[in-house]
């Protein structure tokens, strides 16, 4: 076996550890794009304002997907994340009529912290599956904003709250697409340029074999859970901000949109591999599908179901053998 | 001829345009044990994934007790009379031993219900034969790996196997139950089974070989009978070069005049370790000798902070330290090349380059930060330190060879600059040639004023490398012997054994 022939063999190999599934989430994204700006361009679907509305509205989702990019990505799950947006949007609300500006982010934020941090506990030093925890959680954290509001919307009247947090902008860019830039930003440079983010990938690599690397593997699971429950609560103040209120039912059923949009982006459910990038641009076509299905006339019943078929079929052509 | 189980003849497979098989010729006999040799990447797990139907051949015929056949899927080759013993086993610890051996093909009762009572009734029959007596009711997760292994031999008999492979059956086996797996052998033998049996072990392979077919680079070197061989023909044609003397012991200068590198006094560790006190020196490479469970791995575990500490004190280079965790380990100097390497030592699926810079990200990162650049020096020196094959070190590390990856694991531990290197079985699993580069690594770290402590199944790599080795039992040392002391093999065997205590302490 002379090496000349081995060589255009190795090329080849090289040219296919390119693979294009790794990028399916960026042909997807570009794919759906297009048949939209084809297909809709009498209903406006290229308009700079309906695409600006696209990546608005999903802002949340994709700022919960940053904070899901690492539970997922070091093999845990977050199920509480839509819950306690809620419950933040209510403790921010509540604490900023009676205390004001910055105590009410505080208490956002603090919310968050504070779940992420029980979850963090419950698994890693209980050593309750997080699925169970989260899911636990999730029932709790909803529950307790419906209780403390006795179900009632709770009005922001704050109006530098609800320009920075919601409606406002640095002057034609929507606040809400600076926090979702910031945090996507935040989250790609400490998942591929620090420390904490390759420890995040080993841990959910091969949990053993980090913990003979000298890594805390429990340290980090509970930094991960910790800084989702945080982002969770921030996505719960923007949708506070956004609709000037804060209302236990923000946020409800976000955890499957966040979950389908990282694994989307090509965070692996296994874990050990993970891209915040991939997650945002998985979250941007989730909210793309939402908005073209609405332009098209399709019914709320209608959308879901394609909503469905595309994540399924797309989550099955970037599917690594 | 009639005796011939199997014989495939001019295969060769290439994959993405790399061959891997050229026109290989491999033939077996009914009742005979055909050794299959070769490093890591000589094309012995794709010839026999061939065998087993899992691969087809791109050339190359197959025969099957006289008749041309394709083999298409592993159901089909499994309906031929070929099984395989895997390596990793395959079976499932969640059931029986009687439900594994019949599993999708359990027996059935009236109204076509599963009958457990047959199947454990057969499946007791069939460990009869094979000499050992099991309750066919009891979950595999109670019982030891060697009925694990014997599990699917009983299936591969139920399923009226003509030819077995085993690859590496000795694997995690103890030593008496190796023994008794050879025995086992040699009945199997005697029914007319034909058996193909892998091995990176060459005295194993003079063990229970009758004839040894050796790959490498993917084509056949030679198929001689066993008797016709000596250990160093073997190990030449495995390697393609002589190894002359590496696995020879010479007596090594060792720094007894300092105070200790590494002492140990009255360490327990639940549920095993019982008071283990030891001291290592620079320079010296100590071997830990011992039966399975008598507490080396649980001792080297325990020094690298991964089990808790109940008791005894640890002082490195005369200062006593705290090890409450792996970190606080590599921070005293303390390295650990663990047991299994696809476990324990690699991030499978991270490429070569991130499983090397690990333990090491406190070192190329300020305040958090990764210097990306200063990460690759470290991974490109490290490469080169130890001669690690690999084209780009950005490759996943699970697409490297057995022998490359546990030269990935050494050098991931090399980099964090240890003091003390201890090292579980590090050359399990590995090639001829590996263990060779490995065994003269470890000579290096010693010679440059290192304390290696090596636990090793293997007697003839103790005995080529150690200054000193402690001899464990039931969880404590029994006996201390200098290197000089040690006559043979056979003297460490009955140390370990217990016996040979006074000869010991002379």
């Amino acid at each position: 076996m002379p090496d000349a022939d081995r060589t255009p063999g190795r090329r080849l190999a090289a040219l296919q550890g390119l693979e294009w599934r790794n990028y399916i989430i960026y042909i997807g994204f570009a794919a759906t794009f297009l048949f939209f700006a084809v297909t809709l361009s009498d209903s406006g679907f290229l308009n700079p304002s309906n695409l600006v509305n696209i990546v608005n509205q999903t802002a949340t989702i994709s700022v919960i997907a940053v904070g899901m990019t690492f539970v997922i990505a070091s093999a845990e799950i977050d199920l509480s994340v839509g819950a306690v947006a809620g419950l933040a949007s209510v403790t921010t609300a509540i604490a900023i009529s009676h205390f004001g500006l910055i105590p009410g982010i505080v208490a956002g934020l603090a919310t968050g912290a504070a779940i992420g941090a029980l979850n963090g506990v419950l698994v890693t030093v209980v050593r309750i599956p997080s699925f169970l925890v989260t899911l636990g959680m999730l029932g709790i954290a909803h529950g307790t904003a419906q209780w403390i509001t006795k179900s009632a919307p709770q009005p922001i009247l704050n109006d530098t709250y609800n320009a920075v947090f919601g409606s406002g902008g640095l002057g034609p860019i929507p606040s809400l697409i600076i926090w979702t830039f910031v945090l996507v930003l935040i989250g790609v440079i400490v998942l591929n340029k620090t420390a904490f983010g390759r420890k995040v990938l080993a841990t959910g690599g091969n949990r053993m074999a980090a913990e003979f690397s000298g890594i805390s593997t429990k340290k980090i699971k509970f930094a991960v859970l910790m800084a989702c429950g945080v982002t969770a609560a921030l996505a719960g103040m923007l949708y506070a901000g956004r609709l000037s209120s804060g209302r236990y039912q923000w946020g409800t059923g976000d955890e499957l949109s966040a979950i389908a949009a990282v694994i989307l982006g090509g965070t692996s459910l296994a874990g050990g591999r993970g891209s915040v990038i991939g997650a945002l641009v998985g979250s941007l076509m989730i909210g793309l599908i939402n908005n073209g299905l609405i332009l098209a006339g399709l019914e709320a019943s209608q959308q879901e179901m394609i909503r469905g078929v595309i994540i399924i079929a797309a989550v099955a052509l970037g599917r690594r053998k | 001829m009639a005796d011939v189980a199997v014989r495939m003849t001019g295969i060769s497979k290439s994959f993405s345009g790399v061959r891997v098989l050229d026109g290989v010729d491999f033939e077996v006999r009914r009742g005979e044990v055909h050794a299959l040799a070769g490093g890591n990447g000589a094309g012995k797990s794709t010839l026999m994934k061939i065998l087993r139907g899992v691969y087809q051949p791109d050339d190359g015929t197959i025969e099957i007790e006289g008749d041309s056949v394709r083999l298409t899927s592993s159901q089909d080759a499994m309906s031929r009379g070929i099984a395989m013993i895997f390596q990793e086993f395959s079976v499932v610890p969640t059931l029986t031993v009687a439900q594994n051996v019949f599993l999708t093909r359990e027996r059935r009762g009236a109204l076509g219900l599963l009958d457990d009572r047959a199947s454990a009734s057969r499946t007791k029959d069939l460990f009869a034969q094979m000499g050992v007596t099991v309750d066919p009711d009891r979950r595999l997760e109670d019982l030891s790996t060697a009925f694990w292994q014997l599990t699917e031999i009983a299936k591969a008999r139920s399923q009226d196997a003509r030819v077995l492979i085993m690859d590496e059956p000795t694997a995690s086996l103890a030593k008496d139950e190796a023994d008794h797996l050879f025995e086992l052998i040699r009945s199997l033998t005697g029914q007319g089974i034909a058996i193909v049996y892998i091995s990176h072990r060459i005295e194993e392979i003079f063990r229970v070989a009758d004839r040894v077919t050796v790959l490498r680079d993917g084509r056949l070197v030679a198929t001689t009978a066993a008797a016709n061989l000596s250990a160093e023909d073997l190990v030449e044609q495995i390697v393609g070069r002589r190894m002359e003397s590496a696995l020879e012991w010479t007596p090594r200068d060792v720094k007894r005049d300092e105070g200790p590198l590494l002492e140990v006094r009255d360490l327990h560790v639940k549920p095993r370790l019982r008071g283990i006190s030891l001291d290592l020196h620079r320079g010296e490479i100590l071997g830990l000798a011992g039966l399975m469970g008598s507490g080396r791995t649980e001792t080297v575990r325990a020094l690298f902070g991964i089990d808790p500490i109940q008791s005894g004190t640890i002082k490195v280079r005369g200062r006593e330290v705290a090890i409450k965790n792996s970190h606080d380990a590599i921070a005293a100097g303390i390295s650990l090349v663990p047991e299994d390497r696809r476990l324990q030592g690699l991030v499978l699926e991270h490429s070569v380059r991130n499983n090397l810079l690990l333990p090491l990200l406190g070192r190329f990162s300020k305040g958090g930060w990764l210097n990306d650049a200063k990460g690759d020096r470290i991974a490109a020196k490290l490469v080169a330190d130890l001669n690690v094959k690999v084209a780009n070190v950005d490759r996943p590390v699970q697409l490297l060879s057995g022998g490359n990856q546990q030269k990935v694991v050494l050098a991931k531990w090399m980099g964090t600059e240890p003091d003390i290197i201890l090292m579980d079985e590090p050359t399990a699993g590995v090639d001829i040639g590996t263990k060779v580069e490995i065994v003269g690594m470890i000579r290096a770290l010693a010679d440059a004023g290192k304390g290696v402590i090596l636990i090793s199944s293997e007697f003839p790599e103790l005995l080529a490398v150690c200054d000193r080795v402690l001899v464990f039992r039931d969880g404590s040392v029994d006996q201390s012997l200098m290197r000089n002391d040690i006559a043979d093999e056979d003297t460490l065997h009955l140390a370990v054994q217990g016996f040979g205590r006074t000869a010991a302490h002379a």
